[in-house]
């Protein structure tokens, strides 16, 4: 008896290769940081800590997949560094055996997350540097993202001045859980900064963040703070729409990352449905809210839905609109997408193109160096 | 069916597993307890190296707040999403109708046996004082 394959192509378009839009790179011991930190930083870490809002300091909200906090288990490299510290083995285990032609960096460090805000964004620099130096520098498929401590936009926007001519920049990464819902005009001067250069905002879930992680609370375990994961996502979006933010920047892009996509086409409908009803409560959003979702908002695929019949995933797409969707491995996450082997549905090869390098290849610019 | 020497007994040795390349499959091995179990060494899902994963148990409950652990050692969890698989049977816990990897038949045969074939032995040159795995495709 065969082992049972699911119905699924077998391959990802091997000759142009795939664009991975979230890669976790991580530091080889937690003191590599403080090289690229200012002396004063330096000391006040060692003197004063690092404090983030997680209730646990130095500990994941939910630990999970431990040992090494959600790791694959097969990513620790050879030296014997933490997985995707390494850059050599981060080529051979991601890039190369996944066909993966360019790889967008997520970095998950607490820059924008710590209550200590002139640190967060020294932070912010250092984390920048260090993709640079680490990553993005030596080796020219991987591109870095603009870590920006958002709670103070003037300096973000000072951050971003400073990398946005740099292409090995290739978006702002903002965590989805700030302080206030993300489309109030706090946050404006980052999505004007960003608009300005053409870079898209990577909204990235966030394990961190000064909220608890469900609209109740605290969950009990870590398969719900997974699920959580896009309903925070849904109050993302719908407050940029809901407060005007494309109104008054109508060329902003913004990029949904981890997430999930399946509940897309629901939240269409039903902010549709509301405003129709209950438009004159909000003057400022002068379309459906369905068009700045359709217009504004891409979304990386993994963890991908795994529908019982997986022709479903395909109505998904196509509700969707295949050139919204960009292919992400999350490497070297548990939850870790294969191209190979993880869209699970038959898909036109054009629209196939598109999800897995086209649509990243154009929104980041890619061709351009 | 072609059968495969693969190592030395005391190669795999209790509670662990090691990976085999059998012909062109990649196979695993694991020592539960003494007694050996292939499958295939690819998880059904996206293809992980199942070898990597952990060896646990089954942790069932008939109702909130208790729980009971079952099958110790038997089951393996697969590195990358955690799928778990009888190293028995190779079926999935979650989807065991739908969802299984293969499963091998595997012995142990004394040294002495198989100087005289009619085994293909491939990686081992033997001796007559060793015990050897043997792997059925």
């Amino acid at each position: 008896m065969e082992a049972t394959e699911l119905d699924r192509e077998k391959t990802a378009p091997k000759r142009l290769g795939v664009v991975d839009c979230d890669i976790h790179p991580a530091f080889e011991n937690p003191q590599e940081l403080g090289k690229y930190l200012p002396q004063r930083w330096r000391d006040h870490i060692r003197d004063y800590a690092l404090r983030t809002p997680n209730p646990f300091l130095g500990a994941m909200t939910y630990p999970r997949m431990t040992p090494g906090n959600g790791m694959r288990r097969d990513s620790w490299p050879p030296s014997g560094k933490p997985p995707a510290s390494d850059l050599g083995f981060l080529c051979e285990q991601l890039l190369e055996q996944c066909n993966i032609e360019h790889g967008i960096l997520q970095p998950l460090a607490a820059g924008a997350v710590t209550n200590n805000q002139d640190l967060g964004a020294a932070l912010c620099v250092g984390i920048n540097d260090w993709q640079i130096d680490k990553f993005a520098g030596p080796e020219p498929r991987l591109r870095a993202s603009i870590c920006v401590a958002q709670e103070d936009a003037t300096e973000a926007v000072a951050e971003i001045d400073r990398r946005a001519h740099d292409r090995r920049f290739v978006q702002v990464s903002i965590p989805p859980r700030t302080i206030e819902p993300i489309g109030r005009r706090r946050y404006w001067p980052i999505f004007e900064a960003a608009e300005h250069y053409g870079l898209p905002i990577g909204l990235h879930t966030g394990a961190f963040g000064q909220r608890p992680n469900t609209p109740s609370g605290w969950s009990s375990f870590y398969l719900e703070e997974h699920y959580a994961a896009s309903n925070s996502l849904q109050t993302v979006i719908v407050s940029m729409i809901m407060e005007g933010v494309f109104e008054r920047f109508p060329k902003l892009k913004i990029v949904v990352v981890e997430g999930g996509f399946s509940w897309v086409p629901s939240l269409a409908w039903r902010m549709d449905r509301e405003w129709k009803r209950m438009g004159g409560e909000v003057p400022q959003v002068k379309r459906k809210p369905s068009e700045y979702l359709r217009d504004h908002f891409w979304f990386t695929t993994q963890p991908i839905e795994e529908p019982e019949e997986n022709r479903h995933l395909a109505d998904l797409v196509r509700w969707i609109g295949a050139d919204r969707l960009m292919f992400s491995t999350d490497y070297p996450h548990w939850d870790f997408d294969d191209p190979r082997f993880a869209f699970r549905t038959p898909l036109d090869p054009d629209d196939r193109a598109k999800i897995f390098r086209e649509n990243a290849m154009a929104l980041f610019r890619l061709d351009h160096r | 069916m072609p059968e495969y020497v693969v190592c030395k007994l005391t190669d795999i040795p209790m509670g662990q597993s090691r990976r085999f390349t059998a012909g062109k499959r990649d196979i695993a091995i694991f020592n539960v307890q003494g007694d050996l179990h292939a499958i295939a060494d690819r998880c059904p899902h996206e293809g992980a190296s199942l070898c990597k994963g952990v060896i646990t148990s089954l942790v069932s409950g008939d109702e909130p707040g208790e729980y009971r652990l079952e099958r110790q050692g038997e089951m393996v969890r697969c590195p990358w999403h955690g799928w778990e698989f009888d190293i028995l049977t190779g079926k999935s816990y979650c989807d065991p109708n739908r969802m299984k990897v293969r499963s091998y038949d595997v012995k142990v045969a004394p040294g002495e046996t198989l100087a005289e074939g009619p085994y293909q032995i491939e990686i081992y040159d033997v001796s007559v004082q060793d015990d050897y795995v043997i792997v059925t495709l």
